[in-house]
């Protein structure tokens, strides 16, 4: 089996085909693409927490919009920020916010879990929208992209779409190859093995709380990264991003790709943001359009009752044969 | 008589209105197997949660070493040496045998938890974890995935992974129950062995067992503990007789 092989290289390739994208395409779908990959980093990050530590998360738009709010908040007002040193701080912050509310949430399980994670992200989102602090329920718009300088010489000028494009998917690689190398990890066992058997872990001496809390920084800083490139990518922040549906909508993204698969999450981004796309298209749907949501929600059921393992699951039976484990005789 | 690596004083567990651990002390010493029998429900796994900090007694005291360890959390317990094994078999269904044993042999080194090395990369981990699985006969099934052994397979991993966290203190919770005769034989053997250098309470139903590895025995009664010595001084005494053992199978050999 070539298995091993074919992981190893296929997303370095997959990588390039991206890469070669702007040259082809139109502003149209290298802003789309741009989108997709950014939620692809949402996905995965929310997937590290949901797939890999079985810790389900339905609060994980508050990342995502802490650090949006954190680079329009910081910057200055009519000129252009640092990415230098907005990007570090807005996710600072997001692990911040993840290491306190984890003190508190990770002392519950299951359904609790969902909804002391909830609160947290609707107490951001309340705080947002209901103060001035980030221009109330309007938001506020980042008139200059952040800069990416060495010296005198700009190293990536994010107002361009093309560059900001590569940026992005330098950004959307290294999440899934970092992800992915600390998931191999004796670190990354141990979360697989809480997710699978808590209990066990620990009766064997693992410190179940501490690897938790820092499954759930990291997850809140790469929610943070994705949040952070949205914001750079929309030019505006508002309470929006911080909403259940939005937590709601990266949560689908990791099961309609499938949970505990990075790639499922990259493929579950991709299948939401075009399915969203072709659904709400008004030229192919007309008024049944403007209820893609309806659609999606349908859509979304059907996997969780047909595909448990999503997308990603799909895959790996069209690509190897059904390994039976032949029972041998319990007396061998 | 060396001093008791861990004894308990007056230990209880109240669930609601239920006593099921009513002021039991016992000890431990290492080069001695302590089995504890009684009948169903007398509250022998509740004990071992006690001990092992699965659950945090109502009352009472664990000493581990001269350290009072009752209410500590169950990992604490485990890195301090204390090992033990589930009635219900209690372990990682979706992964290889190897990888199970693995997880356990690399909670006994914490420097592991480096994030950017692969987890297969440490050959002491590696060899802890092969070692636990030889001894308890799964060597052989170490590729296979754990939720496809038979269940007396699963009952030896069980032990594998206690093993594999090399506790000086052995807690098995049943360890024969749906193991065939012949692992059976092979686990008494291996308990008999790890004698010498550990620690080791012991609940079993198999008098054949019982008979053949205990040093110390104590009967429950509901919650109580009813008798409690070598094994001649508890097969002798009349209440144990009348309680429990009563049967002529049980007084052969
Ligand atoms: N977690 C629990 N909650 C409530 N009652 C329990 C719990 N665990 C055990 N019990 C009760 O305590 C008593 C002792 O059970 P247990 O320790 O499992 O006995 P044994 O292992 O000797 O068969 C039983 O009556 C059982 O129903
Ligand atoms: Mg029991």
């Amino acid at each position: 089996m070539n298995h091993g092989a074919l992981s190893r290289w296929l997303p370095w390739v997959v990588v390039g085909l991206f890469a070669l994208f702007p040259l082809l395409e139109s502003t149209f779908y290298t802003q789309l693409v741009t989108k997709v990959l950014i939620m692809a980093i949402f996905a995965m990050s929310l997937d590290l927490l949901v797939g890999y530590t079985g810790l389900v998360s339905f609060g994980h738009a508050a990342y995502f919009g802490l650090a949006g709010y954190a680079l329009a908040l910081m910057g200055p007002k009519y000129e252009a920020a640092s990415l230098w040193w907005t990007l570090p701080a807005s996710l600072g912050i997001c692990v911040v916010f993840a290491l306190v509310t984890g003190l508190l949430v990770l002392r519950t399980r299951g359904i609790y879990f969902i909804m002391v994670t909830l609160a947290f992200a609707q107490m951001l989102f309340f705080i947002f929208h209901d103060t001035k602090l980030g221009g109330g329920s309007d938001g506020i718009y980042i008139y200059a992209k952040p800069t990416m300088n060495l010296g005198e010489t700009v190293l990536v000028n994010l107002e361009k779409l093309d560059q900001f494009y590569w940026l992005v998917l330098a950004f959307t690689a290294a999440s899934f190859f970092l992800l992915r190398r600390i998931l191999g990890s004796s670190f990354g066992r141990t979360l697989v093995g809480i997710k699978v058997n808590e209990h066990r872990m620990r009766a064997l001496g693992f410190p179940v709380f501490r690897y938790q809390l820092a499954s759930f920084a990291l997850a809140g800083a790469l929610g943070g990264l994705a949040g952070y490139l949205a914001a750079v990518q929309f030019g505006f922040v508002n309470p929006e991003i911080l909403s259940w549906h939005q937590s709601g909508m990266v949560l689908m993204m990791v099961i309609l790709g499938g949970m505990g698969t990075l790639h499922g999450a990259v493929l579950g981004a991709f299948a939401f943001v075009l399915l969203q796309e072709v659904l709400s298209n008004q030229a192919w749907f007309g008024v049944a359009a403007k209820h893609w949501q309806l659609a999606m929600g349908i859509l979304i059921m059907l996997v969780a009752l047909y595909l448990p393992q999503g997308l990603a699951g799909l895959m790996n039976s069209f690509r190897r044969k059904p390994q039976v484990e032949a029972e041998e005789g319990a007396d061998g | 008589m060396a001093e008791a690596i861990l004894r308990t004083e007056g230990l209880t567990k109240r669930f609601g209105g239920l006593v099921a651990v009513s002021d039991v002390s016992l000890d431990l010493h290492v080069g001695e197997v302590h089995v504890v029998i009684g009948p169903n429900g007398a509250g022998k796994s509740t004990l071992t949660n006690l001990l092992s900090g699965d659950l945090p007694p109502s009352a009472g005291r664990v000493v581990l070493e001269g350290r009072d360890i009752a209410g500590l959390s169950s990992d604490q317990i485990s890195r301090m040496g204390v090992g033990r094994s589930y009635q219900k078999t209690n372990i990682f269904l979706p992964f290889t045998v190897f990888e199970n044993a693995r997880l356990a042999s690399q909670s006994r080194t914490p420097h592991a938890t480096r994030v950017f090395s692969r987890a297969e990369g440490y050959a002491e981990i590696n060899a802890r974890a092969h070692a636990a699985l030889e001894a308890a006969g799964l060597g052989h099934r170490a590729e296979r995935v754990a939720a496809t052994l038979s269940h007396g397979e699963q009952r030896q991993l069980e032990i594998a992974m206690c093993l594999a966290t090399q506790p000086r203190v052995l807690l098995l919770d049943e360890p024969l129950a749906g193991m065939g005769p012949h692992e059976s034989q092979r686990m008494v053997e291996l308990i008999k062995k790890l004698t010498a250098d550990h620690a080791i309470m012991l609940i079993e139903h198999d008098m054949d067992a019982v008979f053949a590895v205990a040093h110390r025995l104590t009967v429950m009664v509901n919650g109580e503990v009813l008798e409690s010595g070598t094994p001649e001084q508890v097969r002798a005494s009349p209440a144990v007789q009348a309680a429990y053992l009563g049967g002529e199978e049980m007084l052969h050999g």
